[in-house]
């Protein structure tokens, strides 16, 4: 399997399914893992950090749960093709930026992939559609599990384990779920919602994490907390409590919308789907700030014209790297925009 | 062409909207305003990585002869500065005194692990700081221009490392 083996497929995380799919678009669970014995990449040498990538890479292709996974060995790969990947939530941004050896490793549905020598040695993520962390930490604990019994990982019983930065030490581990809250934004109630969440330490990002814009209405959330609360407390408090409660505020804002205006709420929606079937020229956030429209459209049952799986597929194929990868060359910001609108046309009129 | 926000008649709006709905104006805000409706996103709190940027500049304001570096991986106190990050797991006991409050800082006051615990927990802790104590050897032992010692020291570290 390769790279381009992914643009035909979208992954599960954006299969539009799950609990609480109408608002939770996905949910992810991360470990930070380090070798001991060995010094973090943030103080290792060029050499060093081969030597890691080699041995790393070794065990996770030899692991019997990680060794159907493909290895993408990021030092070779093209920058379109690394931008690509993090279009589709698979390495971060960091790890598509940095240099030296580094890659990840994905399972071909996409639903777990293994970044190596990101910030931390290891970056085991598990990625699923809706509100499935419980499922998602099961996952990744038992993955956890396996690849212990060939790795050594750092640890230490006071701070638990350790990792290149202090805020992700003891158990390593960050929850997220990617919100799409238009309801909130049109009843101009968001701010409230990210500021009661960040009261509570967690952190509310943007579509690609850390310092990214919220477009789309999509709002990422995640703890930041990672010492003196075990992974299911932090766990229960996430993806028990916090996020069914900012789900529950998101709906019933659509509910007030429908019920209190629901001409102006449809003409928003329907003058979304006019403007992405008949523009010429559209910017990555104005695209997915009409896409979302039509999502929440979908979402409350106010609009048929475009179902949920076509909507998630233009979502990611409307994107900067995903747009070159299926013009199978380089475009300019110009170029792009018109392939944008050009798809969104032929798939949203098919 | 520099406009006020129109919201606070106050600062310079950075913000300009084209609203097309529910009919067409266009709106120029400062990012305080714009944020405040929710037009961008702004992060008003600081990240746990700013506060712990500007803890860290404090402490070390504190110490200025916190300049050793640490054995195993010869990272400074200046070094975590100016990236935010140490360099090896030893670390975090060589400079364990300096993190303590920052970890509690940015962990809501807690300083103990409760969570997972990995079936060689008590393997790897020998090895971590009995690689500590071994590199602290060797360094020393060089200084002191005892090769012999020195040479004795490495094959040591090499057995624990692959043990």
């Amino acid at each position: 399997m390769t790279i381009d083996d992914l643009t035909h497929n979208i992954g599960e995380w954006l299969r539009g399914v799950g609990p609480m799919c109408d608002v939770v678009i996905s949910s992810r669970v991360r470990l930070a893992r380090n070798l001991v014995g060995q010094p973090f990449l943030s103080s290792a040498s060029a050499s060093e950090k081969t030597e890691i990538y080699r041995h790393l890479t070794h065990e996770i292709s030899s692991n019997e749960l990680s060794q159907h996974g493909f290895l993408v060995d990021l030092e070779d790969t093209d920058e379109i093709d690394r931008q690509f990947l993090v279009e589709r939530h698979l390495i971060s941004r960091q790890q598509a930026a940095e240099e030296g050896s580094r890659g990840v490793s994905i399972w071909p549905d996409e639903t777990t992939a293994i970044m190596i020598n990101e910030e931390d040695h290891l970056r085991v993520q598990a990625l699923r559609s809706g509100l499935q962390l419980e499922t998602l930490w099961q996952e990744v604990n038992k993955l956890d599990d396996s690849l212990s019994q060939q790795l050594e990982f750092a640890f230490d019983r006071q701070l638990g384990y350790l990792t290149a930065c202090p805020t992700n030490i003891g158990t390593g581990i960050r929850v997220s779920v990617m919100l799409h809250l238009p309801g909130l934004k049109l009843s101009r109630e968001i701010e409230k919602v990210s500021r009661a969440t960040r009261d509570m330490n967690l952190a509310v990002r943007g579509l690609y994490g850390e310092g990214t814009e919220a477009v789309g209405d999509l709002y990422q959330v995640s703890n930041q907390t990672t010492l003196g609360k075990s992974e299911e407390q932090i766990l229960e408090e996430f993806g028990g409590k916090v996020i069914p409660k900012v789900v529950e505020y998101e709906r019933s804002a659509r509910e007030t919308l429908a019920g209190k205006h629901p001409h102006q709420l449809d003409d928003h929606i329907w003058r979304a789907y006019g403007l992405l079937c008949h523009a010429r020229c559209l910017s990555t956030a104005e695209a997915l700030s009409l896409l979302s429209h039509l999502r929440m459209g979908i979402q409350m049952g106010r609009f048929d014209k475009v179902d949920i799986k076509t909507l998630n597929e233009v979502f990611l194929l409307i994107q900067p790297a995903h747009l070159q990868k299926v013009a199978g060359r380089s475009l300019n910001g110009v170029a792009r925009s018109i392939a944008r609108a050009s798809c969104l046309r032929d798939r949203l009129t098919a | 062409m520099h406009f006020l926000c129109q919201n606070c008649n106050e600062a310079k709006a950075t913000v300009h909207i084209t609203d097309t709905y529910p009919e067409k104006r266009s709106r120029h805000l400062c990012e305080e305003c714009a944020a405040k409706e929710g037009v961008i996103f702004k992060q008003s709190h600081e990240t746990t990585q700013e506060i712990l940027q500007q803890f860290i500049k404090h402490k070390i304001a504190q110490r200025p002869e916190s300049d050793e570096p640490c054995p195993q991986c010869g990272m400074t106190v200046r070094d975590f500065q100016a990236k935010g990050l140490v360099g090896c797991p030893d670390c975090y006991t060589v400079f364990g005194e300096f993190l303590a409050p920052l970890i509690e800082r940015a962990h809501e006051g807690a300083n103990r692990h409760v969570g997972k615990v990995p079936v060689t927990a008590d393997r790897t802790i020998r090895k971590q700081t009995g690689l500590l104590r071994l590199k602290r050897e060797l360094k020393d032992a060089i200084e002191k221009e005892n090769y012999e010692e020195a040479a004795r020291v490495r094959d040591q570290i090499k057995a624990l490392e692959t043990a």
